[in-house]
C-alpha cells in the first residue's frame, strides 16, 4: 500500500483533482450531463494522443517539438487520401498513416542518434519540415473522412444489460483512447524495451553499462512518439471530417500535460496515466472557465497559474514525504 | 605452468586524436586468479578497462577470451563473452527499483538476493528505488548483480573506495573466494593493503603501456611503485609537527565546536581546531561525518549546539557565511565543487567573484596573477586548462584546493580529498596540507583511508554512531588503533580487527563488526 501510494500518489492526486473539477462543473452548470462529457472526451482525444507522443520521448530523456506538426501532416494525408474514396479504402489509409507516423518518428530518432545534434534542435527543424510538407499535401483545410471512421468516435458505447443512463456516460471516443493507449503502452511497460526507455532517460551512462542498446532504444522511443502523433492526426480527421494543414495548439499543451502529469522533464520518471488524466484536468478547467464566462485571455493566465501551483504543491508533498 | 589464460589482451592501443591514451597495453589473466591492474592516474587503466568491457573500441590490439579472438563492441557483447565489470560509479538506473534493474540486465533474482545477504546487507527491499539507496550499498548491489550471473572474468574498478570498513571486508572476502571457485577477477585499486591481501599477480601500466607483471609477495610494494612512477620514490611519512613546534604552547582555538547536534545523525559533538594543525576525522561510512562537515561549511543548519570562530559564536545559514569566516569546504566528489565545463582559471577565481559586491567588472590582471600563483604552487598540470572536465581526477582535486588557497581561506575542510587519486598526487596533497598548517592555517581532514592519518594529521577525532568517541594524538594512531576506534571500541582493547585480523581466531573482531552492522 505504501509502495502503491508512493508510486501512484501523483496520479491519485490528479484523479482527485479531476473529480473536484467535475463537481465544480456540475455546480456551475447544473445541466452538465452525459452529452457534455461526450464532447469533452472527443475534444480531449487529439490532445491525449499528442501527450502520449510527448510522454514516451520525455521518459526516454528527450523532447519532441514536432508532435503537433506530425499530427497536422498525418491528418491532411489521411484526409486527402480518403477524399472521395470508397469506405473500404479507409481500411488501407489508417494503417498507412500510422506507419507513416512511425517511420517519420524513427527518422527523428535516427537524426538525433546519428548526427548527435541535440534533440531539441532536430525536432524543431522537423517541426518546420513537417509543417511545410503538410501544406504541400493540402494547401487549405479540406479532404474527407470515411463515415465509419467518423462514427467510431461519436456517440456512446451500448453495453447490453446496462441502463441507457449509464451507457450515456461511456462515449466511444473515450473507449477508442483507452484501447489505443493500452494496446501499445501495457505490453511496452512489461517488456525489456520499456525498461530500457526508462533506463536511458534516467541515466544514459548507467543504461549503456547495463548493456542497454542506447541508440536503438532512443530511435524506438521517437518512433513510438511518431506513432502516437499519427493516431492524434487521425483523431483530428475523424472528429472534424477534414484535414487542416496548420498545426493546432497541441505542442505546448502536450508539454504542459506531461509536466502536470508527474513526468520529470529530465526523463526516467512517470507514466502515461498521469499525463492523460492531466489533459482531462486542463480541458475541464478550460470548460469551467468558459462556462463562467471569463475572458479567454484570462483563462490562459489561470491555466498557467494552475500548472505552476500543482507542480509546486507536488514537489512540496514529495519533500515532506522524504523527511 | 601450462594453464592457458582466460583473458589475454595484447598490443592494445587507443588514440584520441593525436593523444595516445594507450600505446601497447597487455593483460593476461589466468583462471582462478585475482589479478591487480595498477598504474598512476593517466597511465591508461581506465581506458584499458573501457576497451575490455566494450565501452569504447580499441584502435589496435588483440583480445582473446579462452583462446578465441573476440571483438567486444558493446557492454552487452562483453557480458555475453562472460566479462562483467563493476564500475566506480554504480551502474544501477537511478529511477528504477532494484527489481527492474535486475530485469533490465536479465539477472536472476534469487542468486542476487543470496549474494546481497552474503555481502553483509541483510534487509534489502527489492522495491526500493536505486536513487534512495546510499552510495556504499549501491556499489555492493552492483557487485552482487555481477556475481549473480557467474561471469568468467569479474572486473572491479576501485571496488572498496567509499565503502565503510565493515562492507569492504565482506567484499574482499567474497572476491577472494571467487578466485578459489575458478573464476578470474581483475582488481583495480590504489590500496596496497588490499592488493597484498587479495591478489596473486599484478600488471602495472605506465604511460599507456604495460611495464611489468609481478607476483604479489611480501615487499613487492616498492617494486610496483617504482614501476608505476618510472622512478624510485621513497614512501615518506610526511613529518607531522616538529618537536620545536610541539614545545610551543597551544594556540587559541580557531574553531570551537560545542555539543553540536544535527537531526538524528550527529549528537553532542565537541572539539577544538587550532591554527596550524591538521586534525583528522576517522569514521566508518555514515557515522555523521557528512553532517559535521556540512554544518561547519554552512550548507545545513545544526539543530543544536554552538560553533565558535575565533572565540565568537557564529550561525551559518548559507555557505557564503562560512566562506566569509574563512572556512572553505573541499568535497570528496570533485563534480560537487567544480564548474566542469569552465576553465581552470574561472574555477579558481570563482569564490572571490561570487560575493554580490564583486559582481562588477573583474580586475583581470589581479585575478590572473592570483590564479597563476595558485596554479604554480600546486603544480597543476594545465595542459588541458580550457575545461576542467578534461583534467585528471588528481588535478581536478588540486583545482578545488587551489581556489581556496587563492581566496586565502584560513580553515579548510577536506572531505576525503584523495579518493580515487594516484599515489603521486596523493603525496602532493599530503604535502600541501602540511604546508598549509605550517603557514598557520587549520585543516580538518576526513579520510576513508586510515593509513593517511599518520602521514598528515596532528590529532585524530573519531566519530562513531553520530558521537565523538575519542580524540587522540597521532603517535597512537596506527592503523589497528584507528580501526578499533572507528568500530567504537575503547582504546585499551587489544585484538586486531578488520583485514588485519587473524581470520581463524579473534571472536572479538567478529563481535565488533556485528556491532558495527547493528548500528547503521
Amino acid at each position: 500500500m505504501n509502495h502503491f501510494l508512493r508510486r501512484q500518489g501523483w496520479v491519485t492526486g490528479l484523479f482527485a483533482l479531476l473529480i473536484v473539477l467535475f463537481i465544480a462543473t456540475k455546480i456551475i452548470q447544473p445541466g452538465y450531463g452525459s452529452g457534455d462529457f461526450g464532447s469533452l472526451a472527443r475534444a480531449v482525444l487529439p490532445y491525449a494522443f499528442a501527450v502520449a507522443a510527448q510522454t514516451v520521448v520525455v521518459i526516454a530523456g528527450g523532447i519532441d517539438l514536432s508532435v503537433a506538426a506530425m499530427m497536422a501532416l498525418t491528418s491532411v494525408t489521411a484526409a486527402s487520401m480518403m477524399a472521395g474514396a470508397s469506405e473500404e479504402y479507409a481500411l488501407f489509409v489508417v494503417p498507412f498513416v500510422l506507419a507513416m507516423g512511425f517511420v517519420l518518428g524513427a527518422f527523428n530518432g535516427l537524426l538525433i542518434v546519428v548526427t548527435r545534434v541535440p534533440d531539441i534542435v532536430v525536432t524543431l527543424a522537423m517541426l518546420f519540415v513537417l509543417q511545410g510538407a503538410a501544406l504541400l499535401v493540402l494547401g487549405a483545410p479540406g479532404g474527407g473522412a470515411a463515415e465509419w471512421l467518423k462514427a467510431l468516435i461519436s456517440g456512446t458505447v451500448p453495453i447490453p444489460g446496462l441502463p441507457a443512463a449509464i451507457d450515456a456516460w461511456l462515449p466511444k471516443a473515450l473507449l477508442v483512447l483507452i484501447v489505443c493507449l493500452c494496446v501499445i503502452w501495457i505490453p511496452l511497460r512489461r517488456s525489456r524495451l520499456g525498461l530500457s526507455i526508462y533506463a536511458i532517460g534516467s541515466s544514459e551512462l548507467a543504461a549503456f553499462r547495463s548493456g542497454v542498446p542506447v541508440a536503438r532504444t532512443r530511435v524506438i522511443a521517437y518512433a513510438l512518439s511518431g506513432l502516437f502523433a499519427a493516431m492524434g492526426g487521425l483523431a483530428l480527421t475523424m472528429s472534424t471530417g477534414i484535414g487542416a494543414p496548420i498545426p493546432g495548439p497541441y505542442l505546448l499543451a502536450s508539454v504542459a500535460a506531461v509536466v502536470l502529469g508527474g513526468v520529470a522533464l529530465g526523463g526516467g520518471k512517470g507514466g502515461l496515466l498521469g499525463p492523460i488524466v492531466a489533459v482531462f484536468v486542463l480541458r475541464l478547467v478550460r470548460t469551467d472557465l468558459t462556462l463562467l464566462a471569463i475572458d479567454p485571455n484570462v483563462t490562459a493566465i489561470i491555466e498557467g497559474a494552475i500548472m505552476v501551483a500543482v507542480v509546486m504543491f507536488g514537489a512540496f508533498i514529495t519533500m515532506r514525504g522524504r523527511q | 605452468m601450462t594453464t592457458s589464460p582466460l583473458l589475454d589482451a595484447s598490443g592494445v592501443a587507443k588514440n584520441y586524436g593525436a593523444v595516445a591514451a594507450l600505446r601497447d597495453a597487455s593483460l593476461s589473466v589466468l583462471p582462478g586468479e585475482v589479478h591487480a591492474l595498477m598504474g598512476a592516474n593517466g597511465a591508461g587503466k581506465s581506458t584499458l578497462v573501457k576497451i575490455l568491457t566494450g565501452a569504447i573500441s580499441a584502435n589496435a590490439g588483440r583480445i582473446l577470451i579462452r583462446g578465441e579472438a573476440r571483438d567486444i563492441r558493446s557492454p552487452a557483447a562483453a557480458r555475453r563473452a562472460g566479462l562483467l565489470p563493476v564500475y566506480q560509479e554504480p551502474s544501477l538506473i537511478p529511477d528504477l527499483d532494484v527489481l527492474s534493474n535486475l530485469r533490465l540486465t536479465g539477472t536472476p533474482v534469487e542468486p542476487f538476493r543470496a549474494w546481497v545477504r552474503e555481502l553483509g546487507i541483510p534487509d534489502l527491499d527489492l522495491r526500493d528505488t536505486a536513487r534512495d539507496i546510499p552510495l556504499a550499498v549501491l556499489r555492493v548491489l552492483d557487485l552482487a548483480r555481477a556475481l549473480a550471473v557467474e561471469p568468467d572474468v569479474l572486473l572491479l574498478d576501485e571496488m572498496t573506495a567509499a565503502l565503510p570498513a565493515n562492507l569492504a571486508e565482506k567484499v574482499l572476502e567474497v572476491v577472494r573466494r571467487q578466485g578459489d571457485a575458478g573464476r578470474s577477477v581483475i582488481f583495480i585499486s590504489h590500496r596496497f593493503v588490499e592488493i597484498a591481501a587479495l591478489c596473486d599477480r599484478a600488471t602495472v601500466l605506465r604511460d599507456g603501456a604495460t611495464v611489468g607483471v609481478v607476483d604479489i609477495e611480501p615487499g613487492v610494494e616498492e617494486k610496483i611503485v617504482e614501476l608505476m612512477l618510472g622512478t624510485r620514490i621513497v614512501k615518506t611519512h610526511v613529518a607531522a609537527r616538529s618537536v620545536a613546534d610541539k614545545a610551543r604552547p597551544p594556540a587559541r582555538p580557531r574553531i570551537t565546536v560545542k555539543n553540536l547536534r544535527v537531526g538524528t545523525k550527529l549528537s553532542d559533538v565537541s572539539f577544538d581546531l587550532a591554527d596550524g594543525e591538521v586534525a583528522g576525522v576517522v569514521a566508518l561510512e555514515g557515522q555523521g561525518q557528512d553532517e559535521l562537515f556540512a554544518a561547519l561549511a554552512g550548507s545545513i543548519k545544526p539543530s543544536g549546539g554552538t560553533i565558535e570562530v575565533d572565540g565568537s559564536p557564529v550561525k551559518f545559514t548559507h555557505p557564503i557565511d562560512a566562506i566569509r569566516s574563512g572556512i572553505a569546504y573541499v568535497p570528496g566528489d570533485r563534480s560537487e565543487a567544480l564548474a566542469m565545463q569552465r576553465s581552470v582559471r574561472e574555477n579558481i577565481a570563482l569564490p572571490f567573484s561570487a560575493a554580490l559586491r564583486n559582481w562588477g567588472p573583474i580586475h583581470m590582471r589581479k585575478e590572473r596573477a592570483t590564479v597563476a600563483s595558485a596554479i604554480e604552487r600546486l603544480q597543476i598540470d594545465t595542459r588541458a586548462q580550457g575545461e576542467v572536465q578534461r583534467l585528471s581526477g588528481g588535478n581536478q582535486q588540486k583545482v578545488t584546493i587551489a581556489r581556496w588557497i587563492a581566496a586565502d581561506a584560513r580553515t579548510i575542510l577536506c572531505f576525503d580529498p584523495t579518493r580515487g587519486i594516484d599515489v603521486g598526487t596523493k603525496q602532493e596533497i599530503y604535502h600541501l596540507m602540511r604546508e598549509l598548517a605550517g603557514n598557520g592555517k587549520s585543516v580538518l581532514f576526513y579520510t576513508s583511508e586510515l593509513e593517511e592519518v599518520q602521514r598528515v594529521c596532528d590529532r585524530v577525532i573519531v566519530i562513531f554512531g553520530g558521537r565523538l568517541v575519542d580524540i587522540f594524538p597521532v603517535e597512537e594512531a596506527d592503523e589497528p588503533a584507528l580501526m578499533r576506534a572507528a568500530y567504537g571500541l575503547p582504546r585499551g582493547a587489544k585484538a586486531d580487527v578488520g583485514i588485519l585480523a587473524d581470520p581463524h581466531s579473534s571472536t572479538q573482531a567478529s563481535n565488533a563488526s556485528d556491532a558495527a552492522e547493528a548500528t547503521p
